[in-house]
């Protein structure tokens, strides 16, 4: 499993040809208080770059955007109830989306762990 | 670009860890380290306090020395009634232009204090009040003075159930306030106040304007106090979203008026006439009589998305009847279980409370209803 970040905060999680996607610890601090997450259809075809999500926090709504192309599996349908895990714990139970990744390739240019917290302290 | 101002509490704010935004030319907390949600909580449980020193103070005096004369000027610019107000009395009103619409939303108090009951106190918003001044300076006739105050007066609130108990321990007097009444008080040997007991959160509390020398004194001695928490422009305004509160450039601007508004009972009943005698008197009269002009209501989305500004109000058919001018999510909404609340307006016949409606979020039409407000129980203190 390696763990991919990008210049939008978003994280996949990458096992295979699955990734798990999420926001990082630092979006979901500068979110706040998140109150709903709009998860995409299962089956939904995404690209690169594509809105998969909304996060919701009390002050405004920001797209969540998928860090590759695929198909998606499986959604956290916990998150309808308890929007607030993403809070709690954003790279592990706060957890948006399952991907069928078409081409691992797009993984390039993604940052590692080192490089995100890196690029975190100089924004 | 230019610079962005200071109330006498930035330098606080800044080290209490808050998030500064600008708004409206100032550069204000919109949240601290507690959290937009842990602030709203905090204020509906004990005490939030608010610095809004970036609001504008004014006081309409008359050089005759009467309360008639200040009264009857600031009367030909509001819709509320002015004359009979008594010592100590506060009244919300508008300052409307010769169409009607809005110009602003204001605070207006009969000082209360001895000596002083001829002036009146004028508090308005940031963002308008160079223009309220200038409009109040244009209109009022010679021999009424406007005095803006902004040079030497700060503005803090502290609301909520805590809010007054917490005062009453500098001064027992103020807990003599009722929702709506205004009077000038020391809060320390040193410290004296205007003081009334308003708000913007739909709690019970006060509205304290302090010298801009004293405020950081009265700020510090509040937050020892162990139910009070400074709370930020974001909790501000789920706040008064949930208490049904207009904000100025979201629910009023120049094109409505305070009848579509939702405000008549702020227009009291001598006033609503055409032949009333002030600024906009003919629009206030002709919406009341008019049915088809729109009306601003309570939408309570169903499920969990909030339905932000500007969203599309459709009828169940697909037809659009008006859009969202504030929406988000109060969490004391629904009996404190929380959930998106959202004002807009709608055309006349869809306001009556459980009017289902569609709402287009993201391009997908969601349902939700018409509702009454508030979102949350008012809780003001009327004796």
């Amino acid at each position: 499993m390696s763990i991919h970040f990008t210049e939008d905060h978003e994280w996949i999680a990458v096992d295979g040809d699955v990734g798990i996607v999420g926001i990082s610890d630092y979006a979901a601090k500068a979110l706040g208080d998140v109150v709903f997450v709009e998860l995409p259809d299962i089956g939904l075809e995404l690209d690169k770059g594509d809105e998969a999500a909304v996060v919701e926090s009390v002050k405004a709504a920001s797209e969540v955007y998928s860090p590759i192309g695929g198909e998606v599996t499986e959604v956290n349908g916990a998150l309808e109830d308890e929007p607030a895990k993403v809070n709690e714990d954003p790279q592990g139970d706060g957890w948006f989306l399952k991907i069928k990744i078409s081409d691992a390739d797009e993984l390039e240019g993604l940052m590692d762990e080192a490089a995100y917290k890196t690029y975190c302290e100089g924004l | 670009m230019t610079e962005l101002k200071q109330t006498k509490l930035h330098a606080k704010h800044v080290a209490l860890g808050a998030k500064m935004v600008p708004f409206a030319g100032y550069d204000m907390p919109v949240q601290y380290p507690l959290g937009v949600l842990g602030e709203h909580n905090h204020t509906r449980a004990a005490a939030g306090l608010f610095d809004v020193s970036h609001m504008g103070q004014c006081f309409i005096i008359a050089d005759d020395g009467t309360f008639v004369t200040a009264a009857k000027a600031l009367e030909k610019l509001v819709p509320a009634s002015i004359q009979d107000l008594e010592p100590g009395q506060q009244r919300y009103s508008q300052f409307l232009n010769e169409d009607g619409g809005t110009l602003d939303d204001l605070m207006i108090s009969r000082l209360g204090f001895e000596g002083h009951t001829h002036k009146l106190y004028l508090v308005v918003n940031a963002g308008c009040k160079d223009a309220d001044y200038a409009h109040i300076q244009k209109h009022l006739p010679a021999g009424v003075k406007l005095d803006v105050a902004d040079d030497t007066l700060s503005l803090i609130a502290l609301q909520g159930p805590k809010a007054v108990d917490v005062l009453a321990r500098l001064n027992p007097a103020v807990k003599n306030l009722v929702f709506m009444t205004h009077t000038d008080l020391p809060l320390t040997n040193t410290i004296w106040v205007h003081i009334s007991r308003s708000g913007y959160t739909g709690e019970d509390g006060c509205e304290i304007s302090v010298k801009h020398d004293d405020v950081e004194a009265l700020t510090d001695l509040l937050l020892a106090e162990p139910e009070v928490e400074m709370i930020g422009l974001g909790a501000r305004d789920s706040l008064r979203m949930e208490a049904g509160l207009c904000l100025y450039g979201h629910e009023l601007d120049p094109s409505v008026s305070p009848i579509e508004a939702g405000l008549i009972w702020s227009v009291q009943k001598h006033r609503r006439s055409a032949d009333a005698g002030y600024l906009g008197a003919a629009r206030v009269a002709s919406d009341l009589a008019d049915k088809t002009t729109k009306r601003l209501v309570g939408i309570q989305p169903e499920g969990r998305a909030p339905a932000r500004e500007h969203t599309e109000i459709q009828d169940m058919d697909g037809n659009v009847i008006g859009e969202i001018t504030s929406g988000g999510f109060g969490p004391s909404s629904r009996g404190g279980a929380g959930g998106p609340v959202a004002m807009g307006y709608v055309a006349r016949k869809f306001v009556k409370a459980g009017t289902p409606v569609q709402l287009i979020v993201r391009g997908k039409p969601r349902p939700a209803k018409v509702v009454k407000m508030p979102f949350a129980p008012h809780n003001y203190f009327r004796g």
